[in-house]
């Protein structure tokens, strides 16, 4: 709601100025968001008036004109304007004045001629962002005052953003009641009598949907003069509230819903047929709207209709056939209350947004309808002149809504608010506000008038009685209660230390979009399943749910290589959608990605590219936090290379993958090098276990080491898979600590070197038991994976 | 036989001989020749000693006393050159160890978290500390958790302000972090003290939206909570996140699941209040809204609103670290510009 400071002031004057002003309204929850001047900054602009125009003599463009701004002397002028002409009332700055922007006039020479002023555009002056022309003045404005006067333009415009249910203040009216209870300051409304019909003349009001048009108000006034023009006065506040003339009538219509708050809408009589009927839209009905565009109407809609068909969206919008035009005559006015259910979302169903819609999908006073008409009346006639039928009211009381009667418990006032307020205080306050109070044992009866349509329950008053009393005077409290259990598992790690693990490795978070391009998710995805798909995407590559994080991260990759990064590790923590919509899965996962050198460049090692298990490294220690039986197997992923991937597992359950993007993605993903990605379920990477204590040895740990020769093909997993059948209870542990294939190895064959500890724990180890283990281990690696042992 | 004076003047002889060898061994080998040439069975001073018996008994103390001294005095000065040797060499190694310690460690890169994950951090820090729990929610919603049983109904119009994306005529991306009060008023009694982070999306890009970003959500119900309980909770906060006094204002607003609802505005922290392109020139930065749970939230989720009440509040974490961090850009947050992400460890 944007509205003149100085309309406002015609009804309600408080002692406060602009700043105070702005910041009760902001305090009270009618939030300010900008107060601008209604013009720009200027001093020495007369209304002047255009006596002569001759061409100039040397330019075909610029003519020369003579101006009476008041003085005795007509001032010589040089004007480059199309609709300069005799006659006209034009803003004059003269020698002396300041325009915006601190440009000064000067006597001046154009082509030769001397020029003694500047006859101005709206834009010059700091009125519109743009003008064709100069600003044409009506008729009657006054030659030789000075413009800002005559237009009163020591004016701001201010806007205040209202929160939906406050749409009692989408008028000066709602606005001045408001200031009005802030300030303790009395209101001057505007006359809403009644004004007398001076012909019989009505057209007839059907109202077949009266739940969704509880009131409907018309009125028929003829014989205007399709000739009239909006005053100065009413354009300025319209434009002030930014809205442009577009007619006396409609100007009238407009003013009325700025003024009061009740959208109304004019019809052009002679366009109507037979009645009208307000109902909903049948199915393949079309309505041509005042904007031009054709709509289809959708059944749910209501209608102002006619014998002939559709004449306007209720509520939302006006015909572009029963619409008022210059040759308008006689005129079918209207003022309705539209059900805000019946309205909601119908403008925009249709991709419209209008002041109408925007006030009737909030609620209007339901009361307003009769006021606005005569006020509406009473404007027409100033200005257009006509001769007024009766007013047409059709309305149904069992629909109209109700004014509430609410029950305020002093008691709860203060359970609510945390303080208590004296009786007086809640009476005086809620009095102030319009609304009527009994007084009973322990609290209030209050009955609610009906521009307060949003109060309904109790906690609504109990609202307004904190707002009035001010958010700020309230004390600062610190809450009591009981005090709760919280949660301390050692069962699930905490995610922070993952998150910090990978840090502490080099990696940096990223935070990609949970949507992602449909056709880069697919050269990463696991399966081929479809993922979910948005219904209004933001634009097409954020349009699918990701089902994983790699398109993200490999993004992300992209963006960075492209700025000369050429060592990049990101993680991302996040959900993935997986599924259908009926059947889906929001999985928490932690991914990564690991691109380019191991190290930053740096002067103590050689640089070298990452390669699978660094990577995997990472991905080891971030398992290792939480413990658990970790496997790593081959398996294939479409997105990754086939030599290079491995599903993981823990506890015998795959949790995600690791693996090298597959090579032929690089130049669809536009990625030079490799890149190395793991995603791991976040649940099952956080399930962790309590420590169980081993009571240790005492005695002396033995190492051998054993120098396998196997074949190819033979993995580490499998060895590591075979050595954990043995049962003993000596051998505590081993590592694989080297690999090697070339000479002196047979090839198709390869070298695995590892290192047993053997320990008990009651006493210290005879050769003969470690050799018999050591025998055990040969034969058991032998029968089962061929190995030999290497001399 | 010698007289006894050139005796011992030979002895001295020796002995000065010795000392000399001593101070020119310049490594322990020549060093242990010295010893034995002097001190050895053969050695000089040794057969000095064993020519002894040639001597007058008379004569034989005072000799065999400066033998015996003579002896002493060079094993003394070749222990002593021995450490000596011994120190200048390790001081030789030391020197060639030396190394330049203003050279870089070896792989020393650590990387950072999103500052949107510092953020969160130090909320749920804050709050955890005073009692108040996690909880977590799904992020594609259906209409009721979102809406309808935050009363917003089908037709309100802050349906319309919240640029859902949908998938079907139900499911949503949830438009806030609200939802996740009601799954968890669903399954709990108050009290209640929750705190509910994460990803909320809204269809709408330009430079100062982005269609994802991240809320807190939080929620206290219990007996006995009123309206200045929130003011102080969430003053204290403010006061705490900026780790500065701030001043903090609450301006009445209005959200359909809570009344009274209230928004809340902290002094500028960049202008400190003077104003300035940040806070538009007013002094004030809105940092979140908040209000007392609505009675036709606590019906929906059967929680007797006349026994109970609550309140609630949803901040924007970017906006959070935004201003923490003098971050101007909110795009910048889902850029993953390493520059930008290095800022923050």
């Amino acid at each position: 709601m944007k509205f003149s400071e100085k309309w406002l002031r015609e009804w309600v004057n408080p002692a406060l100025d602009t700043d105070a002003l702005v910041e009760k309204l902001t305090n009270a929850g009618l939030e300010v968001d900008a107060v601008e001047p209604v013009a720009g900054e200027f001093s020495g602009v007369k209304v002047g008036q255009v006596t002569s125009v001759e061409p100039h003599p040397d330019a075909d463009k610029l003519r020369l004109t003579k101006v009476n701004v008041g003085e005795d002397e007509l001032l010589e002028i040089v004007c480059g304007a199309s609709n300069v002409r005799e006659g006209l009332k034009v803003p004059v700055a003269v020698v002396g004045a300041v325009l915006p922007g601190n440009f000064k006039i000067k006597k001046a020479k154009l082509r030769g001629v001397p020029s003694f002023g500047m006859l101005c555009s709206a834009k010059e002056l700091g009125l519109a962002e743009s003008a064709d022309g100069l600003l044409e003045l009506a008729d009657e404005a006054p030659v030789g005052d000075d413009f800002r006067d005559y237009l009163a333009l020591d004016d701001v415009a201010i806007d205040i953003d209202l929160t939906p249910n406050r749409s009692d203040c989408l008028g000066i009216a709602g606005v001045a009641r408001e200031v009005g209870v802030l300030t303790s300051t009395d209101l001057c409304p505007v006359t809403t009598d009644k004004v007398k019909a001076t012909s019989d003349k009505t057209f007839p009001v059907t109202v077949s949907d009266s739940a969704a048009c509880p009131r409907y108000l018309g009125r028929v006034i003829e014989h205007i003069n399709p000739k009239a023009e909006t005053p100065v006065w009413m354009q300025e506040k319209l434009r002030r509230s930014g809205l442009r003339s577009l007619g006396p009538v409609v100007d009238v219509t407009n003013y009325v819903m700025l003024e009061l708050g009740q959208p109304m809408h004019a019809f052009d009589l002679s366009k109507l047929n037979g009645q009208i009927d307000v109902r909903m839209a049948k199915a393949g009905e079309k309505l041509t709207l005042l904007d031009g565009q054709e709509i289809e109407l959708q059944p749910e809609s209501l209608l102002i209709a006619d014998n002939n068909g559709p004449l306007a969206l209720a509520g939302v919008m006006g015909g572009e056939g029963s619409g008022v035009t210059d040759t308008t005559q006689d005129l079918f006015l209207e003022a309705a209350f539209f059900a805000p259910d019946s309205i909601a979302g119908k403008a925009r169903s249709y991709g419209l947004h209008t002041d109408s819609s925007h006030r009737f999908e909030r609620g209007v006073d339901p009361e307003l309808a009769q006021q606005a008409m005569q006020r509406a009346t009473a404007l027409l006639l100033d200005i257009v002149g006509g001769q007024p039928g009766p007013v047409t009211e059709v309305a149904c009381d069992t629909d109209l809504p109700q004014s509430a009667s609410i029950f305020l418990r002093e008691e709860r006032i203060k359970r609510v608010l945390g303080i208590a307020l004296e009786r007086e205080e809640v009476s005086e306050q809620l009095t102030r506000l319009g609304l009527t109070l009994k007084q009973e044992n322990d609290g209030w009866q209050v009955s609610v008038p009906s521009f307060r349509f949003d109060l309904a329950i109790e906690v609504d008053l109990i609202e307004e009685l904190g707002r009035l009393y001010g958010y700020d005077r309230l004390p600062d409290t610190r809450p009591h209660g009981t005090v709760l259990t919280t949660n301390i598992t050692e069962t699930e790690t905490q995610l922070e230390r993952l998150q910090n693990l990978l840090v502490d490795r080099g990696y940096f978070e990223a935070v990609t979009y949970s949507f992602v391009e449909p056709k880069i998710q697919a050269l990463l995805a696991e399966d081929e399943q479809a993922p979910i798909e948005l219904a209004n995407p933001i634009s097409a590559d954020l349009s699918v749910m990701r089902t994983s994080q790699w398109p993200g991260l490999v993004q992300a990759l992209v963006y960075n290589a492209n700025r000369q990064h050429d060592r990049i590790r990101l993680f991302e923590v996040g959900r993935v959608f997986k599924g259908t919509l009926s059947d889906m899965a929001q999985q928490r996962q932690i991914s990564g990605l690991v691109y380019g050198n191991r190290h930053a460049e740096q002067w103590a090692e050689k640089a070298r590219e990452v390669d699978f298990f660094d990577a995997k490294a990472d991905v080891e220690a971030l398992l290792a936090v939480s413990g658990g039986d970790i496997r790593f197997e081959a398996d294939s992923h479409p997105a990754l290379h086939p030599g290079q991937s491995a599903r993981v597992y823990k506890n015998g359950e795959p949790i995600g993958w690791l693996g090298a993007l597959h090579p032929k993605l690089n130049k669809p993903l536009d990625i030079n090098g490799r890149v190395y990605l793991f995603e791991l379920n976040l649940s099952a990477v956080l399930q962790s276990q309590v420590p169980e204590f081993e009571a240790l040895s005492k005695f002396p740990a033995n190492r051998r080491d054993l120098a396998l020769l196997v074949d190819e093909a033979v993995t580490a997993g499998q060895i590591e898979d075979c050595l954990r059948t043995i049962d003993s209870d000596i051998l505590k542990a081993f590592q694989l600590f080297d690999v090697y294939t070339g000479d002196g190895v047979e090839v198709g064959k390869k070298s695995l070197a590892v290192a047993f500890q053997l320990q008990h724990a009651e006493r210290t180890l005879t050769d003969d038991e470690v050799d018999s283990l050591i025998q055990t281990v040969t034969e058991t690696l032998e029968q089962s994976l061929g190995a030999t042992i290497r001399s | 036989m010698a007289e006894l004076s050139s005796q011992l003047q030979a002895l001295e002889e020796i002995t000065a001989a010795a000392r000399q060898a001593v101070a020119e061994a310049r490594d322990n080998r020549a060093l242990d020749d010295v010893r034995v040439e002097y001190l050895g069975k053969k050695g000089k001073i040794t057969a000095y000693l064993k020519q002894l018996g040639n001597v007058s008994v008379e004569d034989r103390p005072v000799i065999g006393k400066s033998v015996n001294l003579a002896k002493q005095e060079v094993t003394g000065l070749v222990e002593e050159q021995k450490q000596a040797l011994a120190a200048a060499a390790m001081e030789a190694a030391l020197k060639a160890e030396t190394v330049d310690v203003s050279l870089p460690g070896r792989n020393s890169e650590v990387g950072g978290l999103h500052p949107v994950t510092r953020t969160l951090q130090r909320i749920e820090r804050y709050f955890r500390n005073i009692g108040f729990e996690v909880a977590e929610g799904p992020e594609i919603e259906d209409s009721h958790h979102n809406f309808t049983a935050l009363n917003i109904p089908e037709t309100h119009p802050a349906r319309a302000m919240h640029d859902t994306f949908y998938f079907d005529a139900d499911k949503l991306l949830r438009t806030h972090t609200s939802p996740v009060q009601i799954r968890v008023m669903e399954e709990q009694q108050p009290p209640l003290r929750l705190i509910a982070p994460g990803r909320v999306y809204r269809c709408d890009s330009d430079l100062t939206h982005t269609p994802m970003f991240h809320q807190v959500e939080g929620l206290m119900v219990d007996e006995g909570i009123s309206f200045t309980d929130l003011k102080g909770v969430l003053s204290d906060f403010l006061q705490a996140f900026f780790e500065k006094p701030l001043k903090v204002r609450f301006r009445p607003s209005y959200f359909p699941f809570t009344e009274p609802s209230a928004e809340a505005d902290i002094e500028c922290v960049i202008c400190g209040g003077e104003g300035c392109r940040v806070c538009s020139h007013t002094g004030w930065i809105e940092i979140l809204g908040c209000g007392m749970v609505h009675p036709n939230v606590f019906e929906h989720v059967n929680i007797d609103s006349e026994k109970y009440l609550g309140f609630a509040f949803g901040l924007g974490v970017e906006r959070m670290a935004m201003l923490r961090y003098g971050v101007n850009d909110l795009r910048l947050f889902f850029d993953n510009d390493l520059r930008f992400l290095s800022q923050f460890k």
